[in-house]
């Protein structure tokens, strides 16, 4: 009975409970279906726009486009400084399987440091996977090629090309041109600073020094992008927009190369500077400092071993020595220090002093000597110059003042950064009374005064500073900016700079220029002349003035026996000339550190230099 | 009054000799076609993903007619054999399973690689409603108690494999049976309070590693976008930049640039939100609303316990399925890996569906002949 009765079914009562729950599942439905809807509204409709500006920014990516440095020549269109295309073995990440095998496996092939697999490595950390990553950058044609046969063993890895900047001269035009190196942090704050970094976001190179720094601006052009789609692995679908990059200008210099050839075979092996400019325009022809280095080093990184035999090198190939080497001027200028003598009536031109071979000061014994021991006799303006009397000098000295002296050299351009177009420059030292005063806080002693009018003691002056003072003699007062730069020029423009001519030396008489200049031209071409024995029997006129520069002071009465002393503290030979003397186009100043006179050294290296010059006709006219 | 006597089966004959319900094969394909049309744009146009998937389409179908075919009466004698095989699978599995993606899923058969879950799908809210329209309903509480136990075995067996997400929705299709079944409302608090209460074990022993980082990522992506929060923003930016007419068939830049990831299994939901926009949404929705009212309308017209509780339980599963899958790729839900059903790429689970559907189409039309006998 019991079992019959829990058999027994309700059927409509079990329908009527099942349907309700039927009615009920299909309510739950619903409403989990409108949970649903309700939030596809919220997603669709009211942060539609908030998602389609997150989905564009998936898509679409920028990518800047490097544009192309500007070439440097010389005057003649020879490159200088070029682009040329440097092979990369790069790895992307993404598409290797197992990196270390491929490492190991490429290092079978070609040489890989662990340097550059650990500087590898440690960017593939860095960086998104789907990144081209440089394993070793500047690959030989060997490398490229053995990489090139074997790419289908690799998947992922590619040899990537891109131009690198080259200076096919090496060594000779280093302290002109500079070089560019890798963008540190230092030029991404003064980039940032000056508002230009926007414009270097696919660069990778700056102009770190010499023109390449001084001209950056110019030489590197406007960076381009590309707008393209991208999918989530970074890969360029499709190129959407695209502005292409403007390359930089292409700057043709004034310098060149085979005057640059003479400058650098002359020096040889000898420490020292060479600049030519033409005085008209203050275009530099020359410009080279020995010894010097490669700037290809630097492009790419330069090895710290490298550098480091660099920077302590004794010879100083770092500084650049026409702009910041600085020297005793020597009697180089003496012509400068005769026109203030002359402008101020201190001596005419046939005033004539007696040289015993020493020159003392009222009330001392300490004698002050003459270069040549026993003298040079009776001397004017004319001799003194040609022969380089000190002791004529030493009185002209004293009776001007230091006063005088100081703000009439600087009139010259001496104590002045000549403005030339690199950075590295300096002004070198024109003293005053202020200035001993300030530096040693000592009052200025006749005695200061007394070596000073040779080019001595606290007086210093750059090869470029005797250049750029020498054509103010030229000019007649005007002073040139010496400029390495003659014409820039793009795809649909051409530049030429401006000749910087100003006036800075004003004087009372004209006529004591030509007298200036006339003792300059007679040193060359008199038989009594420092220069003579250099200038004989050339084919073109010149005029110059020799300067012998000592580096340490020789003791009262000891003669100066070079073979006696350190090599390191023997004379600088100095020399500065122009030609031809009648209307010159170009004027120069050497420089030869420790190896003597600027008779004997100094200006045979002046004649190779003109004799180059006019044969090959460097600054002529077309 | 008259018309409402009038069975669709009997209007439409020709599907009745078939066994098969029209308006549930009507709302089938059209769901199936409209999948299709999506998953060409989600596969990023493969041809033969699309060959593929038609292929595994024709066998469903053919699964489905021919389940369509037998007397629910049938299913209703094997449920137990069934459930009894399927346990003995599962433990098969964790002994000596594949495994695959970190889980252990898969029995290799040695001619098939196999998914006892798939068969437990089925025979869970089978078994459970054979034994529960064995006696009269509403069931009593030893009843319940017997039906939970059967829900809990294989859902156990299932997790420890381990797959959470499975194992849940087979938990979850058991229950349904018990509670179409009449299952006091009480009970059912009682119950909702105790799983409550349980969540917290559930999270500290039960929960591997990447579930819980799963549940942590759900309720703050944001924290994480690159790592597992990636495919949950990508996925609302999809369905969020689709606005509400979509950016077109084949031009969602989300899905078609890759994006999104799993964009045509688990994900694809938003490739159709991205390129069709609300209005493709709501287009989907009331096509999966018409098929699971079909569902509950087949399982009210049952002319027993066992076909209703069946029906029903398989109706609502499908929703379940629909709901959790809409709901964690639009940032509802934690991501479990459950397609969106019918229309993600994929094998097993679409024929285990449309056999599910089959047992419908076979309570739809067998009742009729019955009651003509």
């Amino acid at each position: 009975m019991l079992k019959k009765r829990v058999a027994m079914q309700d059927i409509a009562a079990e329908t009527r409970l099942f349907n309700s729950r039927a009615v009920i599942a299909m309510l739950i439905v619903c409403g989990l279906f409108s949970v649903i809807l309700l939030n596809m509204y919220n997603l669709q409709v009211r942060s539609y726009q908030d998602y389609q500006i997150r989905s564009e920014g998936n898509r679409i990516k920028v990518l800047p486009l490097a544009p192309n440095r500007g070439l440097i020549s010389d005057r003649n269109g020879i490159l200088l400084a070029e682009n040329r295309p440097v092979f990369s073995l790069e790895l992307v990440p993404e598409q290797i399987d197992d990196i270390d095998t491929t490492l190991r496996r490429l290092a079978e092939l070609i040489e890989i440091t662990d340097e550059q697999q650990q500087e590898f490595l440690q960017q593939v950390r860095q960086q998104r996977r789907f990144n081209s990553i440089a394993l070793k950058e500047r690959l030989d044609e060997r490398e490229v090629a053995i990489i090139s046969v074997n790419l289908h063993r690799f998947p992922g890895v590619t040899v990537e090309a891109r131009l690198s900047r080259h200076y096919p001269f090496g060594d000779l035009f280093t302290h002109a041109l500079g070089y560019i190196g890798k963008i540190n942090t230092n030029d991404l704050s003064r980039l940032e600073e000056e508002g230009r970094l926007a414009n270097y976001a696919a660069s990778r190179e700056i102009g770190k020094l010499g023109l390449e720094r001084y001209y950056e601006e110019q030489l590197h052009g406007t960076m381009g992008f590309q707008e393209v789609e991208v999918n989530n692995r970074g890969r360029v679908i499709r190129v959407l927009r695209s502005v292409p990059a403007r390359s930089g200008k292409n700057i043709r210099l004034s310098l060149d190369v085979g005057l640059q050839l003479t400058a650098q075979q002359t020096l040889a092996e000898n420490r020292g500077a060479i600049v030519a400019m033409d005085p008209r325009d203050g275009a530099v022809l020359a410009f080279y400092s020995n010894p010097s280095y490669d700037p290809n080093l630097f492009v790419h990184g330069i090895s710290s071993s490298n550098y480091n035999a660099l920077l302590h090198s004794p010879d100083r190939p770092l500084i650049n020595r026409v702009t910041q080497g600085i020297y005793p001027p020597a009697s180089t200028i003496k012509p400068h220090l005769a026109l203030l003598g002359l402008e101020t009536n201190t001596v005419q031109p046939d005033t004539r002093i007696w040289d015993p071979g020493y020159f003392t000061l009222p009330n001392s014994d300490h004698r002050f000597r003459d270069w040549k021991r026993g003298g040079h006799g009776w001397v004017d303006v004319y001799s003194a110059v040609t022969q380089s009397c000190d002791i004529y000098f030493y009185d002209l000295g004293i009776k001007l003042g230091i006063d005088r002296i100081s703000d009439y050299m600087h009139q010259f351009g001496f104590g002045e950064r000549t403005g030339i177009d690199i950075h590295e420059e300096a002004s070198a030292n024109m003293p005053s009374r202020g200035w001993k005063r300030a530096r040693f806080n000592q009052p200025w002693y006749p005695g200061d005064t007394v070596p000073l009018s040779i080019g001595q003691s606290f007086w210093t002056a750059t090869p470029l500073q005797l250049a750029v003072s020498t054509a103010v003699i030229i000019n007649k007062g005007l002073m040139p900016t010496p400029h390495m730069a003659a014409e820039f020029s793009s795809a649909d423009s051409i530049e030429q700079v401006e000749p910087g001519l100003r006036p800075s030396v004003t004087v009372i008489d004209e006529r004591n220029w030509d007298i200036i200049a006339d003792t300059m031209v007679r040193t060359v071409a008199t038989v009594k002349g420092t220069a003579y024995n250099a200038f004989k029997n050339t084919d073109y006129s010149s005029a110059g003035k020799t300067g012998t520069a000592q580096v340490v002071a020789i003791a009262q009465d000891a003669k100066y026996d070079a073979a006696a002393i350190d090599e390191r503290h023997r004379d600088n030979a100095m020399y500065i000339g122009y030609a031809p003397a009648e209307t010159p186009t170009v004027v120069f100043a050497v420089t030869v550190e420790n190896t003597g006179g600027g008779g004997s050294v100094g200006a045979p290296v002046g004649r190779q230099l003109l004799d180059y010059y006019f044969s090959a006709g460097v600054n002529v006219n077309e | 009054m008259s018309s409402s006597m009038v069975d669709p089966a009997q209007r439409s004959g020709r599907f009745a000799a078939f066994h098969i319900d029209l308006p549930l094969l009507l709302g089938l394909l059209t769901l199936l076609s409209f999948g299709l049309v999506i998953l060409y744009s989600a596969t990023g146009q493969s041809e033969a993903m699309m060959k593929a998937q038609i292929i595994r389409l024709g066998i469903a179908l053919a699964v489905m007619v021919g389940i369509a075919q037998l007397n629910p009466q049938t299913f209703r004698r094997w449920a137990l054999a069934l459930f009894s095989i399927g346990l003995l699978m599962l433990v098969a599995v964790l002994l000596f399973g594949h495994v695959g993606k970190g889980a252990q899923r898969w029995l290799d058969l040695g001619f098939m690689k196999f998914q006892p879950s798939e068969i437990m799908k089925l025979a869970v809210p089978m078994a459970v409603a054979w034994f529960i329209a064995s006696h009269n309903l509403p069931p009593r509480l030893g009843h319940l108690f017997v039906g939970f136990v059967m829900c809990a075995i294989p859902t156990v067996l299932i997790a420890k494999q381990p797959d959470l997400g499975t194992s849940l929705l087979i938990a979850m299709s058991g229950v349904f049976v018990l509670f179409m079944s009449g299952m006091s409302w009480r009970l059912i608090s009682a119950i909702a309070v105790m799983v409550s209460a349980f969540a917290p074990v559930m999270w500290f022993f039960l929960m591997h590693d990447y579930q819980r980082q799963r549940v942590l990522t759900f309720l703050n992506p944001e924290t994480d976008p690159l790592g597992s929060g990636y495919h949950i923003i990508q996925s609302k930016i999809a369905i969020g930049s689709g606005g509400v007419d979509g950016k077109g068939w084949l031009q969602g830049t989300q899905s078609q640039l890759e994006f999104l990831p799993e964009r045509h299994t688990d994900f694809i939901f938003s490739v159709l939100s991205e390129e069709f926009g609300l209005i493709g949404v709501i287009f989907l929705l009331a096509i999966y609303l018409f098929i699971i009212g079909r569902g509950l309308i087949i399982a009210s017209k049952a002319q027993d316990n066992f076909s209703k509780l069946v029906a029903a339980s398989f109706t609502l599963t499908f929703f379940v399925y629909v709901f959790v899958n809409i709901g964690m790729v639009s940032g509802l839900l934690p991501v479990v890996g459950v397609p969106l059903p019918l229309v993600s790429y994929g094998g097993t689970s679409m024929v285990t569906l449309m056999a599910a559907f089959g047992v419908l189409m076979s309570v739809s039309t067998h009742k009729r002949m019955l009651a003509n006998v």
